[in-house]
């Protein structure tokens, strides 16, 4: 936890001290849908639902966007 | 009955909306609707049943959505095996309500979600809040969850125990070059009540001399009535030099009651044409024991806390996954923008090593204890149409 709150942190303030180095004009290939981290946020929820039911693990197990599990 | 499911029900509605605004928190999600149909078949168990999202949003501020889920369960696991319950069957339906608020770079989510069944329920409600900034380069996130549990038993009417749950998360989406996206998450979940299996039980050696080879009797499981645990994890996601995408995944979880386990996954996504998109995937999953759980304890009451569920043993599965997704009404027809069909299989493969099938002490004749570790496979599918509008 403590390394992840250093990571974050350091992530957060190098931010701030800098431009944005990939400008809008050169995203074409990150607003691609095959760069979703959730294309399908039904069936990516309910894939993990199989797993948390047979694992002992659970939590961070990624956002499917939008706040809803729907994006 | 309940030996499986009722661990889905605690943390599936929690889950649905783990972090929110992952990717770009600055736009409302689309309007669609999903019809899934979701199938498992692994361990002596079979759970199919129907999934159904429709969301509608005013392209501006709101976007609000509602959710059903279904599981059907036929269950003859080995734990009910071992129990010496014969297969039973039931239902768990589950319903989420839900509206997202955009405000500038500003998303903020509300969901609440009910999962009813004959000895379960359990609310939750979830809110979240994400934000786009430095040039959207970044999105940060960050999330909370309440949800009560009420646990029943279908063998004893006067049985009602009750848990709650706290979930806390962060995340960070990172845009690093014009080819790649990192994401970082966080969650740390607490867990307050009654929180083991009302029909699970624990085996301990019975000396009696009953019979010729050493055999085991069953009491109750214990657990302790409060769990804290935490995740963290990473993912990366590439775009190649041509058009198709990998990604990674690694995350480590570990609890209080001494379980640590790392997630690993790796994934290719292929394209063929304007139409066609092919996902193939790898992961593996590791765990270590919980401290209080053991296949065989030494006699009864040895412990003041006993677990013998085979989710809180060592043991490794990995899963190999394949989809295809089919894009129709590409150029749009009356108030539909676009459609797509997909179909998804997972095999999964399970390796317990130090969880037993009991089912060969009374069946084979052999000692408590000896039995060979327990293994299974199981075959996952999700089917289901989408459309946007």
């Amino acid at each position: 936890m403590r390394t992840f709150i250093t990571l974050l942190s350091i992530f957060v303030l190098s931010g701030c001290a800098v431009e944005p180095w990939v400008k809008p004009y050169e995203r074409q290939n990150l607003a691609d849908p095959i760069m979703k981290f959730s294309r399908d946020g039904v069936s990516d929820s309910y894939m993990h639902h199989v797993y948390q039911a047979r694992e002992g693990a659970r939590g961070a197990e990624g956002g499917t966007g939008g706040g809803c599990g729907c994006n | 009955m309940v030996v499986v499911v009722t661990r889905a029900n605690r943390f599936l509605a929690l889950l649905f909306f783990a972090l929110s605004g992952v990717g770009h928190a600055a736009v409302l999600p689309e309007d669609r609707t999903d019809v899934l149909y979701h199938s498992y078949d692994g361990g002596g168990i079979q759970i199919n049943g129907p999934s159904i999202l429709v969301r509608k949003g005013d392209e501006k501020s709101f976007s609000v959505f509602a959710n059903y889920y279904a599981d059907n369960i036929t269950s003859a696991s080995i734990d009910v095996q071992v129990s010496g319950a014969s297969q039973y069957t039931e239902n768990r339906n589950e319903y989420t309500l839900g509206v997202d608020y955009l405000h500038d770079k500003t998303t903020i989510s509300f969901a609440h979600t009910t999962s009813l069944e004959n000895d379960f329920d359990a609310g939750s409600s979830h809110f979240s809040i994400s934000q786009d900034m430095f040039g959207d380069l970044t999105t940060i996130s960050l999330g909370y969850s309440q949800g009560d549990d009420i646990i029943r038993t279908s063998t004893d009417p006067t049985f009602e125990e009750n848990a709650d749950r706290k979930n806390y998360r962060v995340g960070i989406t990172q845009v690093l070059t014009k080819d790649l996206l990192a994401q970082f998450s966080h969650e740390t979940i607490t867990d307050e009540g009654f929180l083991n299996n009302p029909y699970r039980s624990v085996r301990y050696i019975d000396d009696s001399g009953a019979t010729p080879y050493l055999d085991a009797s069953f009491a109750p499981e214990i657990y302790p009535n409060t769990r804290t645990s935490s995740a963290n994890a990473i993912r990366m996601r590439y775009y190649l030099p041509y058009r198709a995408a990998i990604h990674f995944e690694y995350r480590v979880f570990n609890d209080t009651w001494g379980i640590d386990a790392t997630i690993m996954e790796l994934g290719y996504t292929h394209p063929f044409g304007d139409r066609w998109i092919m996902d193939l995937r790898y992961r593996l999953y590791e765990q270590t024991a919980a401290d209080f759980y053991s296949d065989l304890f030494p006699f009864a009451n040895s412990q003041n806390f006993m677990a013998r569920d085979k989710e809180l043993s060592t043991y490794t599965d990995s899963t190999i996954g394949a989809g295809i997704s089919y894009e129709f009404i590409k150029n749009g027809w009356n108030f539909i923008d676009k459609g797509s069909v997909n179909f998804n299989i997972d095999h999964i493969q399970f390796d317990y090593d130090d969880f037993r099938d009991a089912r060969e002490t009374d069946s084979l004749g052999i000692d408590a204890g000896t039995e060979s570790l327990y293994s299974f496979s199981a075959n996952v599918i999700r089917f289901f149409v989408s459309i946007w509008y």
